[in-house]
């Protein structure tokens, strides 16, 4: 997948699990608990939902990693390198 | 003929508003039949109907707010008479049925023996999953889907759509509404309820080491989340403190047998509802962990039903996501219990003498004095705090 497909596929993920967040006006680089108010349910139906459209599937130790828009498709590219 | 009507759904709620029909006029209806959606302050519910039969007429359009025990429609029992087609007043209804009793030999739970009512399903038909065989609600619910399954009957939605806001009131009233909801119950709580609350930190290694290893080997959509430990563990101890299951109603304390754990659940724009997992001391975890985010789903978008809003006994609130570190819980009437979790933290933990770095957590129980008092209440919070030592027993 390109960043651009991967990117796209946060999105959706994204908006299954907080459906009034505006992808446009979400910020990359900021905090996507703070800009969207997800809770730990949350958490797991975001990383259903990439487990799902990503097939990757992100162990828990890592969701630290995970805490922007930025940061979870860094993450997902190196995942889905070659 | 039997009345179905505007059901309480919370001791705050007096006024519904009725959203949607989902049956119409000479619609076959179940006993455990979703057949209308009902607006509330705090959320859009769907109600089901108690009785099985054909619904006759229904009394009251959509749109309109009524009080609580208003007669929505009309529904005509299984084996009574159909109503002449004229407007004059229908003549009396046989007496209903009498529900299928299962006798003394069959062992099921009080909350599965109506559900199989509610859903005709003959309990000695059950094969029980409990212990000793007993029969609990989810056997009923498989019975009924069995049954479903192989019957070629026209098809029923299992699953209402949520009751979308466009036809409701404008999201700033529902907010408004939802507001004024809380205030009132917890209005009525802290000036009836003479709340004590009692705290205690609970030493959490055994639970989040047991839940990583669980975890990494579980397919990602069936992982657990910690929260769950909580609830079993509350719904456990519960057994060894049944006076906290239990609700307040006139002057006396009433007992419930069933443990339905009410979980609160911050709604996204603010608010929150409780609503019931039934029976759940008598859930495997994985169930349990479903039955929750099955609730959190539907309570997000506004389709929970209404027997999940009346029959929770007790109430868990978990507020850690954000730090916080303890909750002084108000409990929600006419319960007489609220367990409060906060973040779970790392500190020092003595033990043998040495210092350790452990993740503990903050557990709170706000509870009703004149219900139970400091020592009960105690080993109630002890026997949390024991059974999430063993995390695999749960």
């Amino acid at each position: 997948m390109t960043r651009d497909e991967i990117t796209e596929a946060v999105l959706r993920a994204l908006s299954d699990v907080a459906p009034e967040a505006d992808p446009a006006t979400l910020r990359p680089d900021v905090s996507l608990r703070d800009q969207l108010d997800i809770d730990s349910m949350d958490l797991l139906n975001f990383v259903i939902g990439i487990h799902e459209q990503v097939h990757v599937d992100i162990p828990e130790a890592d969701y630290a990693r995970l805490e922007t828009l930025d940061e979870v498709v860094d993450y997902l590219v190196e995942k889905t390198a070659p | 003929m039997a009345e179905f009507v505007m059901p309480a759904l919370g001791a705050d709620m007096n006024v519904g508003t009725l959203m949607t029909w989902l049956k119409q006029p000479g619609d076959t209806v179940a006993r455990g039949d979703i057949i209308a959606v009902v607006h509330t302050d705090k959320a859009d519910v769907e109600v089901e109907v108690f009785t099985s039969g054909v619904l006759e007429r229904v009394l009251i359009e959509p749109g309109a707010e009524v009080p609580v025990g208003t007669a929505l429609a009309v529904i005509r029992e299984d084996g009574a008479p159909a109503a002449p087609p004229s407007a004059a007043p229908a003549p009396a209804a046989p007496a209903a049925p009498a529900p299928a009793e299962a006798g003394p030999h069959i062992a099921i739970s009080p909350s599965a023996r109506h559900l199989a009512e509610e859903l005709g399903i003959d309990p000695a038909l059950i094969e029980g999953s409990g212990p000793g065989g007993r029969i609990q609600r989810k056997d009923v619910e498989a019975a009924a889907a069995a049954r479903d399954a192989a019957a070629a009957a026209p098809p029923v939605p299992a699953q209402v759509p949520p009751a979308a806001p466009p036809t409701g009131p404008a999201v700033e009233d529902r907010n408004a509404a939802m507001r004024r909801a809380i205030a009132s119950a917890m209005s009525r709580s802290k000036r009836e309820i003479p709340h004590f609350y009692l705290g205690q930190t609970i030493h959490m290694s055994n639970a989040i080491a047991w839940l990583a290893q669980e975890n990494l080997r579980r397919p990602v959509p069936e992982r657990l989340l910690h929260g769950v430990l909580l609830v079993k563990a509350v719904a456990l101890a519960l057994r060894e403190v049944p006076e906290l299951n239990a609700v307040w109603q006139g002057d006396e304390l009433v007992r419930r047998e069933d443990i339905n754990v009410g979980v609160a659940i911050a709604l996204r724009g603010g608010g929150l509802v409780a609503p019931a997992i039934h029976e759940t001391d008598r859930l495997s975890l994985d169930e349990l962990m479903h039955a929750f985010r099955d609730l959190v789903s539907r309570a997000r978008s506004w389709s929970l039903r209404s027997s999940e809003m009346s029959d929770p006994t007790i109430t868990v609130t978990s507020l850690g996501e954000r730090g916080v570190e303890t909750v002084f819980g108000v409990i929600f009437p006419p319960q007489v219990a609220i367990v409060g979790f906060g973040t779970l933290v790392e500190r020092p933990w003595i033990s043998e003498g040495q210092v350790l770095i452990c993740p503990v957590v903050n557990a709170s129980l706000s509870a009703d004095h004149r219900v139970t008092d400091g020592h009960r209440a105690s080993a109630f919070l002890a026997a949390i705090d024991r059974l999430l030592q063993e995390p695999d027993e749960l």
